[in-house]
């Protein structure tokens, strides 16, 4: 049996926070990540999808060990990355590498493209050959679909579609096996935004990565993802291969970001808005509903959502969900 | 009478590296209770036209032609007076609600602010009018609410306090600029309705600016699409989302991801980037991303209309459309 390149387990990451004054010190905890698990195997793409403060950055940020956990493990290739000592840690990063959000703030605005994507082999191979940075640079222009001649330019002179690809040229230039991508698409036009989906699934394929997409909406991710996790308040609602998440979602959650992506079509967009019952906004994070996370957004609720905390367990299909309700409710999507 | 026309507008803003014409040629009117939504790319030129007619254009910025507002000239109109319309009779709301609200003041005294300064309101009466608004954009609690911090509200609700705060004075025009971009999937469409809904009460004008056709699909009237600081194509709703003409319109409809149809997998892209608008290729300036271009497309081509409104920049005719403004070559040939 193949065997996960990544396998998360349990993690869970706090934020402190302090109000008040010096008389009345109020501390609050907020679990942005609370105990979410997966597996992710070689050469896969799972789409990680939540509104803004679900936890989906810093589930990739505790990921990659920017931010350390307060519990459970981040299992890469069998060996547990939070409990890696600092140097060991910069060591495994050419095997961990991330793409962000905004393109243009993510590049440094005084160095050319080449010197972008080349920095880090400089940091990791400091002895590597001139001519040879040179050629790999070259090489990985090419290979996003940048002109190499481009490589003396500087970032303002690419516009935000070359940009990202400049940011996912530098995230692949070590060869990693991991690429972790952050909202990669959300600040580009929406008709730039499908060269870059299909860019990334098409290196994916060649090289064989294991991708993780995050998202705040479902559209995108379902073009490139081969299992989708839905997050909300840091916790995984459902974690479900694409075929059937995007026909009959398992969580009324997921139902609902389904039902809320705009369609290009008048009649039934005003359709869709009608039965969406997805309104008002997430709790606030120091102040979480007992029981189910997503209980007083939820039509379906019954008393014991209020109650019991709805453990992430598998089904029939072999996909997962956190929800009491899962056997009982049938949210299959009809098509037109 | 329209209650906005614009006439041959053009914008050109000074650069170190030369004159960048971000709007050319543009010609537009808006009726009394219309819903507008103008949409295109970023450097589409969507932005700076609004901006240009608000008299907001940056320093190096210039603006040509004609724009009247209830029959007065806006164009060259002094500071002093296009405050006595700004806020008060045209009101805008930007896509960034965090860096829209100040961070320092409560929503009170940002509210009360505006009726105190445009219709020199009491402090008393300016608050229960401010109250009174908060309702009706469904703040909850908008008694109380109404002292707290923006950081105290989420991305919505601070979008709506925006809203609010553009309609305060009951303005004949709102302008939303990608008022939606900014939030997560499941309000947007709740905003864009609330928008609507409002513009519907009061017989108030509205002009949406956005990249994503499918966030209007549902609220807009009439649809201009615009591509290099021209318009390509202009039509209302149904004609736009149900027969688009221009190649471009269509590669845009085709772009958008859609979770209704479940059977093809494939991202449709608009290969390329937009135009540089330093040099504008002559000719078509979408040639070069159009799967439809042709050796005609060297030449400016022509703008066709028909008799229900419809407009389209392109060599292509649209079915029972008449030439309303000559293609380049056919006009030198008249000429000799």
């Amino acid at each position: 049996m193949k065997k996960p390149v990544l396998r998360v387990q349990d993690l869970t990451v706090t934020f402190n926070s302090v109000t008040g004054n010096v008389f009345h010190r109020q501390e609050r905890r907020n679990r942005a990540v609370d105990g979410i698990s997966f597996e992710l195997f070689a050469g896969e793409t799972l789409g990680v999808v939540g509104e803004s403060a679900s936890g989906k950055s810093t589930l990739a940020r505790a990921i990659l060990g920017l931010i350390k956990p307060n519990r459970g493990r981040v299992m890469w290739l069998g060996e547990n990355l939070t409990e890696l000592d600092e140097e060991s840690m910069r060591q495994r990063r050419k095997e961990l590498q991330i793409v962000f959000q905004d393109p243009v703030a993510s590049l440094d605005p005084r160095m050319t493209a080449g010197d972008i994507i080349a920095e880090p082999l400089w940091n990791f191979y400091p002895n590597m050959d001139r001519l040879q940075v040179d050629e790999r640079t070259r090489g990985m222009m090419k290979m996003v679909g940048l002109l190499p001649n481009q490589i003396n330019r500087y970032p303002h002179e690419f516009s935000s579609g070359q940009c990202q690809r400049i940011g996912i040229a530098r995230a692949l230039v070590l060869n990693p096996r991991l690429l972790i991508c952050d909202e990669p698409v959300s600040a580009l036009d929406v008709s730039i935004q499908a060269q870059v989906v299909n860019l990334l699934k098409d290196l994916q394929k060649k090289l064989g990565l294991a991708l993780i997409f995050i998202a705040h909406d479902l559209s995108v991710v379902r073009h490139i993802s081969d299992r989708v996790m839905v997050i909300y308040m840091g916790q995984a609602m459902e974690v479900s291969c694409k075929e059937s998440l995007y026909r009959k979602p398992l969580h009324p959650y997921t139902n609902a970001l389904i039902k809320s992506v705009p369609l290009p079509d008048p009649k039934l967009a005003a359709e869709a808005r009608r039965e969406n019952w997805l309104t008002g906004d997430m709790p606030s994070p120091f102040d979480r509903p007992r029981g189910c996370t997503f209980h007083d957004r939820c039509p379906y609720r019954v008393k014991r959502c209020e109650a019991d905390v709805p453990a992430l367990r598998k089904m029939e299909e072999g996909d997962w969900v956190a929800c009491h309700r899962a056997e009982d409710l049938d949210l299959s999507i009809e098509e037109e | 009478m329209a209650l906005l026309d614009v006439r041959g507008l053009e914008v050109e803003f000074d650069t170190p590296e030369g004159v960048v014409r971000a709007v050319t040629g543009l010609n537009f009117s808006l009726e009394p209770g219309e819903a507008l939504a103008i949409v295109g790319e970023s450097g589409s030129g969507k932005s700076q036209m609004m901006m240009a007619i608000m008299g907001l254009l940056a320093e190096n910025g210039r603006a040509r032609g004609s724009a009247r507002f209830q029959g007065e000239e806006l164009m060259g109109m002094k500071a002093a007076e296009l405050n006595r319309i700004r806020g008060s009779k045209i009101a805008m709301i930007f896509q960034d609600p965090m860096t829209s609200l100040n961070p320092y003041l409560n929503i009170e005294t940002q509210m009360v602010e505006v009726l105190r300064h445009h219709q020199g309101m009491k402090r008393s009466e300016a608050r229960a009018h401010a109250v009174e608004m908060l309702n009706a954009v469904r703040i909850p609690d908008a008694e109380e609410r109404i002292r707290q911090y923006p950081h105290e509200y989420s991305g919505g609700m601070q979008q709506r306090v925006m809203i609010a705060m553009g309609l305060l004075c009951e303005p004949d025009l709102l302008i939303a600029d990608e008022p939606t971009t900014a939030l997560d999937v499941t309000v947007q469409a709740q905003i864009m309705q609330l928008m609507r809904e409002l513009s519907e009460k009061t017989r108030m004008s509205l002009i949406m600016i956005t990249h994503d056709l499918a966030v209007v699909a549902e609220v807009a009237d009439r649809i201009m699409v615009m591509y290099a600081g021209e318009v390509v194509e202009t039509g209302t709703a149904d004609q736009i989302f149900y027969a688009p003409c221009h190649p471009y319109t269509q590669g845009l409809l085709a772009s958008v991801p859609r979770l209704d149809r479940l059977d093809t997998d494939d991202l449709h892209a608009i290969p390329g980037n937009p135009p540089n608008l330093l040099e504008l290729p002559d000719g078509c300036r979408f040639r070069e991303r159009c799967s439809q271009a042709s050796a005609a497309c060297l030449e400016r081509p022509p703008v066709w209309e028909t008799e229900d409104g419809r407009s389209s920049r392109c060599v292509l005719r649209p079915e029972g459309a008449v030439m309303r403004e000559k293609a380049a070559g056919a006009a030198a040939e008249e000429a000799e």
